[in-house]
């Protein structure tokens, strides 16, 4: 855990905080810009976006490519690494509170808004005076509203992709955890061949979701459109699937920097910062699957 | 706890870098940082106080006087986010940098890199915010709240939406920095229960950004998604709720109003001791008192909609919850008023802004009790009511407790004394006029007048004239704050002591006046009767 020396570390001056702000900014402006573009006059956004995005991928890369450096050249201590577990730890807690925001919008929906429409309890008027003939309910028959918005579609049935998709996932999530192990273990073979596993159940998860998706769009006709029903599963699926993408992205550039030896049996904080939220988005598709698939 | 500590690699212990671009856009040093956010927090408090002088113009009279209805919707709208997300909570932020380390006896914040970061991405995502009052169709009109369908109407909805994004990133990651200083950066010996109030104020304060800024980041994507990509969300047509969205944002709003006044408690709770040469009374109820208000604040947010048809026993609930609030903060305040019993007490700038935050602040709180009945509400809500409501809990409450922590701890930054002829003038002015400006907005609320409104019934006409004379000169008066810093930062001749006041204690009085660009390298010993609360046994 480092030497024991006299005084505390600060890092060293920098300027990829400053650039990622500059970056981060060009990003949102040309998507801002894309969005309210007349049609068929996007491409001023779009450039600027693309720049932006690029510019984020650059600074990522040079960013941890400079602390990947200095951690390697053992600078961290034992109380910088505490405060890189305390960092990631509340990150991610704030990541389950934005999830919680669509959970919570989902549960909204389905305990109050739609019943209210329907005419129970609280929402009798609305249903009376706009639209007395809906029947409130979720899924297929009701789940786009009283204007059945987006058009009558089909629900995705749990019982196929997405349960493949959960034991993808669990499987994933033991696999990770058994290159944990090897690492801990110090077996680098082991540890290469169960995290690069993870990495393929990532990307396969992410291929059949793809597949679900476009299932979805040309032969249920359940899109972004279809109402609230379409709202909530593909906000919820798709953020999701962005962090599973993020998720399986920092599974693979751990695995090259074992193969560069990066890590030893006490020192590799930046494999077990992956696995945690590997294991988050884990549990966060256990939700899914449960309120948006089954019930 | 960890004490281990490796010797500090980098190449400059001793001095700040002499290039402008290294030391102000590069930095990992705490202070900079801070300076950093207070200067950009006062620069905001201006522009958005701009705004409120324009409100206040169009308001002097009835009927129309200077602008068009919907240019003045969009000065209320900016005028509420500036100085939320870029006046009142950058200067917590900005306190919090400076003294979090001094006060625990940490070298820096826990991830200076990310600190810098958190900085940085507001001035751009206010850029952002800000340009759109110069883009076709103008800025976001819908008031701060954003409520659907109203705020859906607007063309500048995506670059508030991404300007509120980068906002909470920023929030987030400087709350994560200050609890992992704060958790983990003590010195040894600086238990939790020896921490000052404000260090306190801040952990807890933190936990809240973290919890609700991405809530907020939530619902304002599904505004996104319901103008740009044809979901659903807040359109009962397809089976969604407008009121859906009102549930989310003060899910996240009603801990936001608590994010901007509990660091401005942990002011007051340093300063209040310091002058009245006592520690401070019931240390430990003080903190607990804290932690119970941030804990009340996620159950009460319906009280905010109660005008908007919620079921009756929703509607009852959150009566009750609110009003529970005030047992906590009534702790509060009857603990600073113990405080000063008996004390030796001097009455310096930032006591008597101090003074002003307990009473006015005290005042603010009883019309939020008022507004917590239910009955009573449906007559206040949307009215002038709620506005003085909320400028009496976040002017003198939070402005007025930021401007005491800037003249407490300013010899301590300067090293210089501020003109304390100046700073009572200042003090003088400021709690004068901001009562004349908003006390008669009680009366206007009571008698019926609506907020955001450019023209109202002549019946109200006396009462707005007075209370936009307040105002002009409550503006006015902000710009003698201005140059008594501007005078103690560079001109000031009287050198400031390490101490600075007689009966100040804690870490951050232990080192030099001004306080070095590197300080506790090596961690303090703690000695109990050198800390503001050390030796609390309560």
């Amino acid at each position: 855990m480092g030497q024991q020396h006299d005084a505390y570390f600060v890092p060293a001056r920098s300027t990829w905080p400053f650039v990622a702000a500059v970056v981060m900014f060009i990003t949102v402006f040309g998507a801002a810009h894309w969005l309210n573009a007349e049609p068929g006059d996007a491409g001023f956004g779009k450039t600027v976006l693309t720049v932006g995005v690029i510019g984020v991928l650059g600074m990522f890369f040079g960013w941890f490519r400079s602390v990947i450096n200095e951690s390697l050249g053992g600078n961290y201590n034992h109380q910088v690494d505490t405060s890189f577990r305390m960092g990631m730890m509340w990150f991610i807690f704030s990541e389950v509170m934005f999830f919680g925001a669509f959970f919570g919008a989902l549960f909204y929906i389905r305990m109050f808004s739609v019943p209210w429409l329907g005419g129970h309890g609280h929402g009798v008027l609305t249903h009376e005076f706009l639209w007395s003939d809906y029947t409130a309910a979720w899924g297929a028959n009701g789940g786009n509203g009283p204007e059945q918005a987006g058009g009558a579609f089909r629900t995705v049935p749990a019982w196929g992709l997405p349960l493949l998709n959960t034991l993808i996932l669990l499987t994933s999530s033991v696999t990770v955890t058994i290159a944990h192990h090897a690492l801990r273990a110090g077996h680098r073979g082991r540890i290469l061949l169960f995290l690069g596993l993870t990495v393929l159940l990532g990307a396969t998860f992410l291929y059949f979701q793809a597949h679900e998706y476009m299932e979805a769009y040309k032969e249920l006709n359940l899109t972004l459109h279809s109402g609230v029903y379409g709202s909530t599963f593909f906000l919820l699926t798709g953020f999701h699937g962005l962090h599973v993408t993020l998720g399986t992205i920092m599974l693979a550039v751990i695995w090259l920097r074992v193969l560069k030896g990066h890590f030893n049996k006490e020192h590799h904080f930046g494999f077990e910062a992956v696995a945690w939220y590997w294991h988050f988005v884990d549990v966060v598709w256990l939700g899914l699957f449960m309120f948006v698939y089954i019930l | 706890m960890s004490y281990a500590a490796t010797h500090d690699q980098h190449d400059d212990h001793h001095g700040a870098p002499k290039s402008f671009f290294q030391r102000w856009c590069m930095s990992t040093n705490h202070k900079d940082i801070g300076t950093l956010y207070l200067i950009f927090s006062l620069t905001m408090f201006f522009i958005g106080g701009s705004f409120a002088m324009l409100i206040r113009a169009e308001l002097f009279k009835p009927g129309m006087q200077l602008m068009q209805p919907y240019f003045f919707n969009q000065l209320t709208t900016m005028h509420a986010l500036v100085m939320i997300f870029g006046a009142i909570m950058p200067a917590f932020v900005g306190l919090g940098n400076w003294m979090i380390p001094l006060m625990v006896g940490a070298p820096d914040m826990a991830l200076p890199r990310m600190n810098n970061l958190s900085f940085w991405i507001l001035p751009f995502a206010f850029l952002l915010m800000l340009s759109t009052l110069f883009l076709p169709g103008g800025g976001p009109a819908g008031g701060w709240t954003m409520y659907p369908p109203l705020s859906l109407q607007s063309d500048s909805l995506a670059y508030v939406v991404f300007a509120i994004h980068l906002m909470g990133i920023s929030s987030i990651m400087g709350a994560i920095n200050i609890i992992a200083t704060i958790l983990n950066m003590r010195a040894p010996g600086m238990d939790l229960l020896k921490m000052p109030v404000f260090v306190w104020s801040w952990l807890i304060t933190a936990f809240l950004l973290i919890a609700v800024m991405p809530v907020l980041a939530g619902a304002v994507t599904m505004l996104l998604t319901d103008k740009y990509f044809g979901t659903n969300f807040f359109n009962p047509g397809g089976g969604g709720d407008p009121v859906l969205y009102q549930h989310i944002f003060w899910f996240f709003g009603h801990p936001e109003v608590y994010i901007m006044i509990l660091p401005a408690f942990g002011i007051i709770s340093e300063i209040v001791p310091t002058f009245a040469r006592k520690p401070i009374f019931g240390y430990k109820a003080m903190v607990f008192a804290i932690a119970c208000i941030a804990f009340l604040s996620f159950i009460v947010w319906a009280h905010h909609m109660f005008a908007v048809g919620l079921p009756l026993g929703a509607e009852i609930f959150f009566m009750y919850a609110t009003m529970l609030i005030s047992v906590p903060t009534g702790v509060k305040v009857f603990n600073w008023v113990a405080t000063m019993w008996g004390g030796s007490m001097t009455f310096e700038t930032p006591m008597l802004f101090a003074l002003a935050f307990i009473i006015l602040f005290t005042i603010g709180g009883f019309s939020g009790l008022m507004l917590a009945l239910v009955p009573a509400d449906f007559q206040y809500h949307d009215t002038y009511f709620v506005v003085a409501h909320f400028h009496y809990v976040l002017v003198t409450g939070a402005l007025f407790a930021i401007i005491a922590a800037a003249y407490y701890w300013l010899p301590k930054w300067t090293g210089n004394m501020y003109s304390e002829f100046w700073g009572k003038v200042h003090f003088w002015n400021s709690v004068i006029w901001v009562n004349v400006l908003f006390f008669p907005q009680h009366f206007l609320g009571l008698a019926g007048m609506p907020r955001r409104i450019p023209d109202y019934n002549v019946a109200f006409a006396n009462f707005n004239m007075i209370s936009s004379i307040g105002g002009f000169l409550f503006g006015a008066t902000q710009l003698i704050f201005v140059g008594v810093v501007i005078h103690c930062a560079f001109f000031s001749k009287k050198k400031a002591t390490d101490r600075v006041w007689e009966g100040a204690k804690g870490l951050e009085w232990t080192v030099p006046s001004p306080a070095p660009h590197h300080t506790f390298e090596v961690p303090p010993v703690i000695n109990d009767d050198e800390l503001a609360h050390g030796h609390v046994n309560d």
